[in-house]
């Protein structure tokens, strides 16, 4: 029994367990297909390399590395950060780089120090389970704007914004969207941007796939084309290994300011051992080449998932085809409900995250994401057939009892429209 | 001594048989010190380790289909390997909730059917459900036969609750029982048998904030009240406690046992589910009693363990 349960902050209330939480401990088993989890396959580096470079870092570096260091993160790595986000047109100074232990703990200090309690913040519908949690322990009012073909829909974000008075960002994943997979066209960024500067509400540009892109050239961020009115979140999660725990905040001059003062009250500063580390494999290693490595090995999941959805999927499933990153988006019949079919999965060891983790407002159910970044494309294919299968006995359930997807939460509404064009 | 504390295990009460079995394994090192306490899952690596002298007892916490059927409990007995709780036997009758439900003293289950999917699926639902509703009434509860943790368990006030609730559980397994809802008080009774001696532990009275005893209320801090002793008369709880030990008996059960009740206005006492391997989490019901009892967890898996050695030799 927890004796403090009287004592929790409001906030704390919505940090509950539940049923699904639970699923997904059976989904760690190796017996299990996992498609749910976006872990990046970290396997691809060269650990010997990584272990090279953490002795040296400890042997030389020690007394830097093992020590208490600036709140704002290392000078030389927000150098090396600016280099990297340059691929996708950021310029800035080193000065406006925050280090974070990962991108998202830059998603709770902007969270931090933009929102008090009912303030509204506008994402993508859906959008990514991990920014909701943020917002919601800070007690925002989430505001699910609709996506197109091209992501975020600019008459809905305008009418979105013309409606809720207290807006404090536009939060975004334009390119390879978590979960949806889907990317903005230049032009709609443009659009996008131009929006909120009209409505003077800045826009949160999270971009942690932004350099795996299946072909051509990454697509420039948002704050390529403003440095004022976006704060640029960042990653090595993806482009490097996870378990660093290293991203960074690009931000205009007043907001780092107080991102700044925000980390150290967190944190002190972020890992100047993990910090190290990465930048020392920035300045030894050919690290593009590595992002290159990455975006084939995912590209080839990405097919080998494309592929077997379109020889095994039941008809009447659709799904989108991502251009890069990790995830696509599937639309059940709409008589199913992916909450309710997940213990079906898992007793098939087939694992999914179910599509309303991805709202606020308890839309998705007819919605689940699949990741193929982490199974190998054997893995994936195995996986596509057993999750065919549980479509197909959870269609003959529901049809036996003549049922709808609405036994659980609301099934999707306009709202969770993803276009016909980006279907299969 | 060598103790397999078993807990993991592949289905929907993974993670609550984990924290169960972390629980028990640190009672009985503080118990035992000098026992070497393996926490282990379930695995083709844990079968190929079984021997007669791997272990010297092993202690099944794993929760659910396989954990709590015949299932895994075959297999130690293939093996010879002494564990603690029930056979597979009567874990077989146990655990199906249909059966178990059938063979304990009548009079005292709620009104029942356990239907497949399949006769739902060849006969056509509307048909059956038609006859369910007006042969058992409102409200009622679906639920799967062979889950725990409430995992597929939904409360049916009305006609059209019940085909989305049987949608659910079918989720979770190919028998579902449907179970006239009793209105009363909700208490889990713990029996434990040491030395051919039975003891029920003070029943804990569940008070869920929601009005549903479900996983989330089960597993959320905050969620239930729970009261120990039960909030009910001497007379009744020495009754609710006498009903636990003769369905202890009845179905054949061993070393632990959990049963849960409610007990209606009128004082009469209705059968809802027996469990041979019940929940030791931190927020589980049995740790609760055992605490009411005035004993501790490490010392009541510790004589469990001599006992279950010495039975077996």
């Amino acid at each position: 029994m927890d004796p403090w349960v009287d004592s929790y902050a409001q906030r704390a209330q919505g940090l509950t367990t539940s049923a699904i939480r639970a699923l997904f401990s059976v989904a760690a088993r190796p017996e299990v297909v996992s498609l749910a989890g976006g872990m990046p396959y970290v396997s691809a580096l060269d650990s010997d390399q990584f272990a090279d470079i953490a002795a040296r870092v400890v042997r030389e570096q020690g007394a830097v590395a093992l020590q208490y260091g600036s709140g704002q993160g290392d000078q030389m790595l927000r150098e090396q950060i600016l280099e990297i986000s340059g691929l996708v047109g950021v310029r800035s100074h080193p000065d406006d780089v925050v280090v974070t232990a990962g991108s998202q703990m830059g998603l709770d200090l902007v969270t931090k120090i933009f929102c008090d309690p009912g303030d509204t913040v506008i994402v993508e519908s859906p959008s990514y389970v991990g920014a909701l949690g943020v917002f919601r322990s800070y007690q925002c009012n989430v505001v699910h704007i609709a996506m197109d073909e091209q992501g975020l829909n600019p008459q809905s974000l305008r009418e979105g914004l013309s409606e809720n008075p207290r807006v404090k960002f536009i939060y975004t994943i334009p390119s390879f969207h978590n979960p949806a997979g889907l990317t903005q066209s230049s032009e709609r960024r443009a659009e996008i941007l131009a929006i909120a500067q009209e409505f003077n509400v800045p826009i949160l540009e999270d971009d942690p796939y932004g350099l795996l892109g299946f072909e051509g050239e990454p697509p420039r961020a948002i704050r390529s084309l403003d440095d004022q009115s976006v704060i640029y979140l960042g990653s090595f999660s993806k482009i490097i290994a996870s378990g660093l725990r290293v991203g960074w905040v690009i931000a205009p001059h007043g907001v780092r300011e107080k991102l700044v003062l925000a980390a150290e009250a967190a944190t002190l500063c972020p890992s100047n051992f993990s910090q190290l580390v990465v930048s020392r494999y920035l300045a030894e290693q050919p690290w593009q080449q590595q992002i290159k490595v990455f975006q084939e090995l995912y590209r080839e999941r990405r097919d080998a998932l494309l592929q077997s959805m379109q020889a095994l999927m039941p008809l009447g499933v659709t799904w989108t085809v991502p251009q890069g990153g990790f995830y696509s988006w599937l639309t059940l019949p709409q008589q199913l409900n992916a909450t309710n079919m997940l213990p079906r999965a898992i007793s098939s060891m087939v694992a999914y995250v179910p599509g309303s983790g991805f709202y606020a407002n308890g839309q998705g159910a007819q919605n689940l994401r699949l990741s193929y970044c982490y199974p190998d494309p054997a893995r994936i294919e195995e996986g596509v057939r057993r999750l065919s299968g549980v479509i197909e006995a959870e269609l003959e359930l529901v049809d036996t009892f003549g049922v709808n997807g609405d036994s659980g939460p609301t099934t999707g509404s306009a709202h969770t429209h993803i276009p016909k064009s980006d279907l299969v | 001594m060598r103790i397999a504390i078993l807990s993991g295990g592949l289905n929907a009460e993974r993670d609550v048989s984990l924290r169960s079995g972390r629980r028990v394994a640190e009672a009985l090192r503080f118990e035992i010190p000098k026992a070497e306490i393996f926490e282990l899952d379930l695995n083709a690596d844990f079968l190929d380790s079984l021997s007669s002298d791997s272990f010297d007892v092993v202690i099944p916490l794993i929760h659910g289909v396989i954990g709590e059927d015949a299932t895994l409990r075959s297999m130690l007995e293939l093996k010879g390997i002494p564990y603690i709780g029930s056979s597979a036997q009567s874990s077989a009758r146990a655990f199906d909730k249909g059966i178990s439900a059938g063979l304990v003293p009548t009079g005292s289950a709620p009104q029942f059917v356990v239907f497949p999917q399949s006769f739902f699926r060849e006969m056509g639902a509307p048909r059956i459900l038609k006859s369910v509703i007006s042969g058992i009434g409102l409200p009622l509860i679906v639920k799967p036969i062979n889950g725990g943790s409430a995992f597929g368990v939904r409360l049916c006030a009305s006609v059209d609750q019940v085909a989305p609730a049987l949608v659910d559980a079918f989720g979770y397994g190919d028998r579902v029982m449907l179970q006239s809802a009793v209105i009363g008080t909700e208490l889990a009774v713990t029996v434990i048998e040491v030395d051919g001696k039975l003891q029920a532990l003070p029943p804990v009275e569940v008070v869920p904030i929601s009005g549903v005893y479900d996983f989330d209320a089960r597993y959320t801090a905050g969620a239930t009240e729970f009261f120990v002793p039960a909030r009910l008369n001497s007379k009744l709880i020495e009754q609710v406690c006498a009903y636990a030990i003769l369905v202890h008996v009845t179905l054949g059960l061993r070393d632990i046992s959990r049963t849960d009740v409610i007990v209606d206005t009128d004082g009469v006492i209705w059968f809802l589910e027996v469990n041979v391997s019940p929940g030791m989490t931190e927020t589980s019901l049995v740790p609760q009693a055992i605490d009411a009892a005035g004993m501790n967890v490490g010392a009541v898996f510790g004589s469990l363990v001599t006992q279950a050695i010495s039975r077996d030799h």
